[in-house]
């Protein structure tokens, strides 16, 4: 009788400490709920704003009594069709594209081959070669436009969008090559010398294996060489002048912002258009992107 | 096939000597172990015979070719690894064929060479799979279809089933063994599990401290080993040592262990002990020599019991003599219990006498 009572006991106690579990992980999930939606509704508050400013007519958005968040007098497209047809932001758009395939193409070539190097030939200072990479990274471009103002115009290249194609991988490569070197980092050692008695060489191994195995970390690279391509505001602030020449970033800004004047509805719709391209990628690959950055972060 | 030939290797990592001096003629066919704790240089040795090391001084030869220089793809050799090294974005044929593209074969030479590697290893319906969706066994098996659809000259396995559970590798070392009897080819195989090294083995290569401590049949280096690390390093249980003394009793030379335990030699030793006579050796006996108290004129002593292992068909005694723990070996008949006395019996002629000195066994 003792026995059943103690193992009673003993039972009771179990579902009690299974049930505490249960309650605090509800209260966990609860919180992290909580968290996400304060977030979520940080975060989408700027496009929201950007979105509803834009379908507003200037009127309305010039008038401070009414509420910035609600659209009360009416839906309009004509800061669209403003932008698309009597501004040069196609042009704008155009450049930026060129611009982006160019650099994510020569930042990619490059950092994969830089890191396949770093990361596995293991040549006297690579290691250390590896840790300059990063801190070069570290080099804000707000010190570096000045210094490559004097090369780029050397090289005869202001004032062009080819500019871009050559300096932002000043900013892409380093960073890219650092996650590619995590990246590369994480694969086991013996999946190369495995390759290398099957008969592969250096640039076999590239191709058939570690890029395939390495996907995740070329996605992240990629977007972030895409990112930093695409929003990038300083080099052609600095470098380009002629509205033929101009991408997104600089060219909606300078044609809505005339002097004191500012076009808020065309500013927010080019805004908009602009950040469209970056979110659709991100919407796509954003679970890539993710592994690639923490893969990078913690095998470095 | 080929035979393998290691000539005064020597590998060096910066300051640190990781294989210092070997010589081993491995003959075509032949199934050769090399076996010794972490550290020893056993994988070192074997990388190099792949060419995945290079080597700091020495010559190795594959079918009578000096192969120092020549590049791991040209060695004509196959190796699995330890963790499989499975492509993993490759199918399992993308994976037994990766070797056969990459060397041009026609596409239906592939399907044949896949399909009969697949055929002998029974992993046929596992082609269109992803590594991720094998087991540790399958997977091992992907690994070794890939080294043997290419045929190649020796295969090299380092340490292939230390990733699976007891179960399974005791299934892998039997098919192992099969695929090295269905093939034939010249293996050279690594291994810290000395169970693996004496079943799988014609010839066991024990190595120590990037040395070769002895090179023999499994059988060889229970019964004979030659050194203090190799009569300790096979056989589990290990080989129990005690401190003893040499000393001429009656006309013949016995050994003592303190005043508990004293044990007659076998007189056909005696021209082989007699130099060490009153020196301080080590006896060495296994567990199995100690046992149960049977008929015949072993020594018997009377020895209070630590604690058991009952392994079913036989118990594991362990007790204390001259404060050194001791293992023996008795039928569970015997009914040893933990803290109570038991006499065991010391079966002498079974026991080796190592010189301390040199850690040769006499």
């Amino acid at each position: 009788m003792t026995n059943v009572t103690r193992n009673n006991g003993a039972l009771s106690a179990l579902l009690g400490s299974k049930s505490n579990i249960h309650v605090n992980r509800r209260w966990a999930l609860f919180a992290s709920y909580a968290c996400l939606i304060v977030f979520v509704i940080f975060f989408l508050c700027p496009p929201f704003y950007m979105l509803v400013t834009s379908l507003k007519t200037n009127a309305e958005i010039a008038n401070l009594a009414t509420n910035p968040w609600l659209i009360e007098q009416g839906v309009t497209t004509e800061h669209y069709s403003h932008l698309l047809t009597e501004t040069a932001f196609l042009t704008y758009f155009k450049n930026t594209v060129i611009v982006a395939f160019f650099v994510v193409a020569i930042t990619m070539v490059v950092s994969v081959l830089a890191a396949y190097a770093l990361s596995r030939l293991g040549f006297w200072g690579s290691g250390v070669m590896a840790t300059g990479v990063f801190l070069v990274y570290l080099v804000p471009d707000s010190l570096l436009f000045i210094p490559l103002f004097n090369i780029v115009g050397g090289l005869g290249l202001l004032n062009s969008y080819w500019v871009l194609v050559l300096v932002y991988p000043t900013l892409t490569v380093p960073f890219c090559t650092w996650i590619m070197i995590g990246y590369f980092a994480s694969i086991p050692k013996e999946l190369d010398e495995a390759a290398l008695i099957d008969g592969a060489n250096h640039m076999q191994m590239l191709l058939k294996v570690f890029i395939p195995v390495a996907l995740p970390g070329l996605i992240a690279a990629t977007i972030f060489a895409f990112t930093v391509s695409w929003a990038s505001f300083l080099y052609p602030l600095a470098y380009i002048y002629s509205d033929n020449q101009m991408v997104l970033t600089v060219g909606t800004v300078t044609t809505l912002i005339k002097g004191d004047v500012f076009h808020w509805g065309g500013l927010m719709a080019g805004a908009l258009l602009a950040a469209a391209p970056p979110v659709i990628l991100y919407a796509f690959l954003m679970d890539y992107y993710i592994a690639g950055l923490t893969s990078g972060a913690t095998k470095g | 096939m080929a035979n393998v030939s290691l000539t005064n290797l020597h590998k060096s990592f910066d300051r640190t000597e990781a294989v210092r001096g070997i010589n081993l003629e491995i003959a075509d066919n032949e199934f050769v172990v090399l076996v010794g704790p972490s550290g020893c240089g056993k994988s070192t040795t074997l990388r190099m015979i792949a060419g995945l090391e290079e080597i700091t001084e020495g010559d190795i030869r594959i079918g009578g070719g000096l192969v120092n220089d020549v590049p791991p793809k040209d060695r004509n050799i196959a190796m699995v690894f330890q963790n499989y090294a499975l492509y993993p974005h490759m199918t399992v044929f993308q994976n037994m064929s990766f070797g056969l593209r990459l060397r041009k074969y026609p596409k239906d030479e592939i399907q044949r060479l896949v399909g009969d590697a697949a055929e002998v290893l029974g992993i046929t319906e596992l082609l269109q799979r992803r590594p991720k969706q094998l087991s540790g066994g399958q997977r091992q098996r992907v690994a070794m279809g890939r080294a043997i659809v290419r045929n190649p000259q020796v295969f090299l396995f380092d340490e292939p089933l230390s990733n699976l559970d007891a179960k399974l590798r005791g299934q892998m070392r039997i098919e192992i063994k099969r695929v090295h009897q269905h093939l034939k080819t010249t293996t050279v195989y690594v291994t810290h599990d000395q169970v693996e090294a004496m079943t799988l083995a014609d010839r066991v290569v024990v190595m120590n401290n990037g040395l070769i401590e002895q090179v023999g049949t499994p059988s060889e280096l229970y019964h004979q080993p030659k050194t203090h690390f190799v009569a300790g390093f096979i056989g589990s249980p290990a080989m129990n040592f005690l401190n003893c003394k040499l000393f001429k009793d009656s006309g013949s030379l016995a050994v003592s262990v303190g005043d508990i335990l004293k044990l007659q030699m076998p007189a056909d030793r005696n021209t082989r002990y007699e130099p060490y006579l009153g020196r301080d050796l080590v006896l060495g006996i296994r567990p199995e020599h100690v046992h149960e108290k049977r008929a015949g004129n072993e020594v018997q002593t009377e020895v209070k019991v630590n604690f058991i292992e009952p392994l079913g068909m036989e118990t594991m005694v362990y007790f204390t003599v001259n404060g050194v723990e001791l293992c023996g070996r008795v039928s569970p008949e015997a009914d040893p219990r933990p803290g109570q006395t038991a006499v065991l019996s010391f079966d002498a002629g079974k026991s080796h006498l190592i010189d301390p000195e040199t850690n040769q066994v006499l």
